[in-house]
């Protein structure tokens, strides 16, 4: 049985590392930006004439259906719409570009409603201070707000930044050779399911073990502004 | 200078300015006084366009601007670039050291060189008496602390006009007295200030000019001297009520 794990577990961690670790990554990068833009979207007001406004609202009605859409159904549902489902109104991808799409728009769902909260969650007299300092809409996001926001948002996006590490064996689903793909294919061959399925399971834990711990490292240096309770 | 005229502001169901036209004069210090609720705060406002008012101009400088028609970016920016603001509640960026909290508008938005910035918050965090201070977070100051760094911030971006919003009325009475120093200081060296306050001994011994407010409108505005001459039944009110 050693030798069994011996052999596997690289096949099994190297899979990880090629596939599972650099897709959730990539998409989880794309997912924020995503994020960021919906959650701009849907938490500022215009100001400006007639037509502006009017795209405006279009603007923001289509993300708020996206918003929608990618929440209230499957990920797994969605992986094999752009995968198996797209090609038939002629839009095809190769399983990476589909997955990584997919996990991308999700991600991006989710993270938009918790950067949204994170940034309603900050005084508008954050925004106005800036503001009266003459800086420009981008300025204050990026030195005032975001900073700040990211704060506040930093365990929820951790937490969904582990379950799409966790997510990516849906990948399998659509041919992509991930961890759990390759376990599959492991256990086939040496008919030891228990044993396979609990080595993917143990290097799904490590990595995100080490997630963890990279997040409180994260938490710490961002709040270390932070006056603590009582003081 | 800074010239309002005809300036109107409404708020969904609040007139908050009625047809304001009113004047501050360069190089002296206005105080606004009022009731709660008078329009005070929008006032000040208005004029680094934090409020938007629908109608009248507004002349800063060599800058006219007319809230009739919907602001350019380009006008708001160059009308924020004449005035800093001073809240109540004094708002510094919580996640910045006071340094940086000096430091961003100048770099940022004056595109000053960070050593020179640097410098110059240095020697204002100095002249408040806070220059030990410069690489600690706003968390881990007092509320009088805070306020007088909120007003180097606003010093360090070399202002036409500094406003002030009740810069005081957070504060213990100790440390309202540090700020209000501080405050005489500037308004002694013919900066450009407007002060919203009810500190009536402040009013009476820094202003230059009053501008008295009541519902939206501009009943008052003169000197202080003739301000506190009680000129109207209106003002002798209020100065009573200001007494206990
Ligand atoms: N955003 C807003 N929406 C609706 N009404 C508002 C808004 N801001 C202010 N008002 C109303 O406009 C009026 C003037 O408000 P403003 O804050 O300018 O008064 P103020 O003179 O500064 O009062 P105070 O001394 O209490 O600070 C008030 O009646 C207030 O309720
Ligand atoms: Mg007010």
């Amino acid at each position: 049985m050693w030798e069994i794990i011996r052999t596997a577990t690289p096949e099994i961690v190297w899979a990880g590392l090629k596939y599972t670790i650099p897709i959730a990554v990539i998409s989880f990068a794309i997912g924020l930006v995503i994020a960021a833009i919906t959650a701009l979207v849907r938490t500022s007001t215009p100001r400006g004439n007639q037509v502006v406004k009017g795209l405006w609202y279009l603007g923001r009605a289509v993300f708020t259906f996206y918003v929608w859409l990618f929440r209230s159904t499957p990920l797994l549902v969605q992986l094999f719409i752009v995968f198996f489902g797209l090609p038939n109104l002629g839009i095809q991808f190769d399983a990476w570009t589909a997955g990584i799409i997919t996990f991308s728009l999700n991600t991006g769902a989710y993270a938009s409603e918790t950067i949204r909260g994170a940034i309603s969650s900050l005084p508008t007299s954050q925004w106005e201070a800036a503001y009266s300092l003459g800086m420009t809409y981008h300025q204050v996001l990026f030195l005032v707000i975001f900073p700040q926001a990211l704060r506040v948002a930093l365990p929820p996006l951790s937490n969904s930044f582990i379950g799409l590490v966790k997510d990516t064996s849906l990948a399998s689903s659509i041919t992509i050779l991930e961890m759990f793909m390759v376990s599959q294919q492991i256990a086939s061959h040496n008919y030891q399911p228990l044993l396979m399925y609990s080595i993917v399971a143990a290097v799904y834990a490590v990595f995100c073990t080490i997630l963890t711990i990279l997040q409180h490292a994260l938490e710490k240096r961002m709040s270390r502004y932070v006056v603590a309770e009582g003081e | 200078m800074i010239k309002l005229t005809h300036v109107d502001k409404q708020y969904k169901e609040h007139h908050a300015l009625a047809d304001v036209s009113v004047e501050f004069p360069e190089h002296q210090t206005t105080v606004i006084l009022g009731p709660s609720g008078a329009g005070k705060s929008t006032l000040l406002r208005a004029i680094n366009l934090l409020e938007r008012p629908q109608q009248g101009q507004m002349t800063i400088g060599d800058l006219t601007v007319d809230f009739a028609h919907p602001l350019s970016n380009k006008e708001v920016l160059a009308v924020r670039r004449k005035t800093a603001m001073v809240f109540q509640s004094w708002n510094l960026f919580p996640h910045l050291t006071i340094l940086k909290n000096i430091t961003a508008g100048p770099i940022h938005v004056l595109k000053q060189d960070p050593a020179i910035a640097e410098k110059r918050a240095l020697a204002l965090l100095e002249q408040v008496g806070l220059a030990e201070t410069a690489h600690r977070y706003p968390g881990q100051l007092s509320g009088g602390q805070q306020q007088r760094i909120s007003i180097c911030r606003a010093l360090a971006m070399d202002p036409y006009y500094i406003l002030f919003d009740e810069p005081t009325s957070a504060l213990d009475p100790e440390l309202e007295a540090q700020v209000l120093r501080v405050l005489q200081d500037l308004a002694k060296r013919q900066n450009s200030m407007i002060v919203v306050t009810h500190n009536m001994e402040f009013a009476r011994r820094v202003a230059d000019q009053i501008v008295f407010v009541e519902d939206g409108r501009v009943e008052f505005a003169g000197t202080s001297a003739a301000f506190f001459n009680r000129p109207t039944e209106r003002i002798a009110a209020f100065l009573d009520a200001m007494k206990f």
